[in-house]
């Protein structure tokens, strides 16, 4: 399987909410609400830790689930994000995804 | 506002989060709008340094939506570093509130890159010599409308701002006509704010009663009108429960000059971020928490009103006239516009009005200057 590098989408808008994430879509202005696994994600991704790597570290021990089912999961999680323009997927690491999480 | 927008804005209340948050950058202004409620000198404004610190306060403290108003804010030479800081590092959902008279297509595209959510534009009607009379400055019409194409191109969401005046009112169908026609969306205000040292005459600038009616049973405004004018149910316990609104709940306001308040419209000072921690305040200031204990059932003279459970009433415009638990006149008059009904205060006013006669004529020569001799 090819690597995959996630990155938070710097157009979109975040913030924790009493342990809940908020996402505003840079693209619409939609909002959303991370559930657990969105929400690792979410703060694990700095597009330079590859996903698998994520899944293993936060997701498999998190919640005790197989790495090849975990990371099939996450990469159709990360794909919808993508899709909402709120996370960046790629192949390659991918640069500028700075911002602080609150 | 979206169900999950409702739905974080009832979980920030029960966290005591300040979901929202103006802060004015500045209150100089390119503009004279001759209804503006600021004083236009710069007393001290924040420093760069002071706002990004604030704005970590405010990051910390769980705020998500970020406006950005003034004065103008991009009279402010570092706006751009402390929009970038907002977006990039901070992650804030941002609105600006600008004429955006000085935006032209780099600064549009730089807005668009930094993820801006909205970009709200001061335009009071499609006639240059009604805005720019408005403004006293000539041509910003057109430098505001030009702003909009620029920001309107580079994909962003612009909202057209319209107080009503008496002088502008009748333009209002056209200023929402260009909107449409530009994919603009578009708001109204009858709202005319006094000044912040409390001098009112700007308030005489604002829609009579036969306009105001009017506006408020324009079907293309509100829709249905027998509906939207109706008279609302007699408050239960349960409404009379209910807050007056977001200010100092989940919505705070910050002056340039540090000074924390529960809304722009509401002067109430709480504490300066220059002295002490935005969280202390928010959390702790006595009078954001004597704001925050207010419930309908508190307000004097609107707790028996008709109108108590549909009223627009605007805590801060009650504060200007003396009292914050009071009625505010502005929401009176909409509420008798909308329905034809007088509000309690306006009933009481009319009493007390009446009770004042004069029972017999005062003699021509007391108070002149040679009786006081």
């Amino acid at each position: 399987m090819t690597n995959l590098y996630i990155a938070r989408n710097p157009r979109a808008a975040a913030r924790n909410l009493g342990g809940e994430m908020m996402i505003m879509s840079g693209r619409d202005s939609t909002l959303f609400t991370l559930n657990k696994t969105a929400t690792i994600l979410w703060q694990a991704a700095d597009g330079t830790t590859p996903l698998n790597e994520i899944v293993e570290n936060r997701i498999c021990s998190e919640f005790n689930v197989a790495l090849s089912e975990a990371l099939q999961d996450a990469e159709t999680l990360a794909r919808e994000l993508a899709g909402h323009e709120i996370m960046r997927i790629s192949e390659q690491p991918i640069a500028g995804s700075g911002g602080v999480l609150r | 506002m979206s169900g999950l927008l409702e739905e974080m804005t009832d979980r920030a209340l029960k966290l005591n989060v300040p979901l929202s948050v103006q802060i004015d950058l500045t209150y100089r202004c390119n503009e004279r709008c001759v209804h503006c409620y600021l004083d236009h000198e710069d007393y001290g404004e924040m420093s760069t340094a002071e706002i990004k610190q604030l704005l970590d306060q405010l990051a910390e403290a769980g705020v998500f939506i970020l406006t950005l108003s003034g004065g103008e804010i991009f009279l402010r030479k570092d706006f751009f570093e402390l929009l970038e800081y907002a977006r990039r590092q901070l992650t804030f959902c941002v609105k600006l509130k600008t004429n955006a008279i000085l935006v032209r297509d780099a600064e549009a595209a730089r807005i668009r890159d930094l993820g801006v959510e909205s970009v709200q534009i001061s335009i009071y009607s499609h006639r240059p010599e009604v805005h720019d009379a408005i403004t006293l400055v000539p041509g910003s019409l057109k430098r505001s409308l030009d702003a909009a194409r620029f920001l309107k191109s580079q994909g962003l969401r612009v909202i057209f701002a319209n107080v009503l005046m008496a002088q502008n009112v009748q333009d209002y169908p056209a200023v929402r006509a260009m909107a449409a026609e530009m994919g603009i969306e578009s708001t109204l205000d009858p709202t005319i704010t006094p000044m912040m040292d409390g001098n009112r005459s700007v308030l005489s600038l604002g829609i009579g009663r036969e306009d105001l009616r009017e506006v408020f049973h324009d079907t293309a405004l509100v829709g249905n009108v027998e509906e939207f004018c109706a008279i609302a149910d007699p408050a239960d316990e349960n409404s009379l429960h209910a807050l007056p609104c977001s200010a100092s709940h989940t919505t705070c306001y910050v002056s340039p000059y540090g000074d924390v308040f529960p809304c722009v419209q509401f002067p109430l000072p709480t504490g300066n971020v220059r002295k002490q921690r935005f969280i202390d305040i928010w959390r702790h200031s006595p009078q954001m928490n004597d704001v925050r204990s207010i419930r309908l059932k508190h307000l004097t003279t609107c707790t028996s009103c008709t109108h108590v459970s549909s009223c627009s009433r605007c805590p801060g415009l009650a504060y200007m006239e003396g009292n914050m638990r009071g009625p505010s006149s502005q929401d009176c008059e909409r509420s008798f516009a909308r329905t034809g009904i007088p509000s309690a205060n306006m009933i009481a006013k009319k009493r007390l009005a009446a009770d004042l006669v004069q029972i017999r004529n005062i003699p021509s020569s007391i108070g002149s200057p040679a009786a006081m001799a």
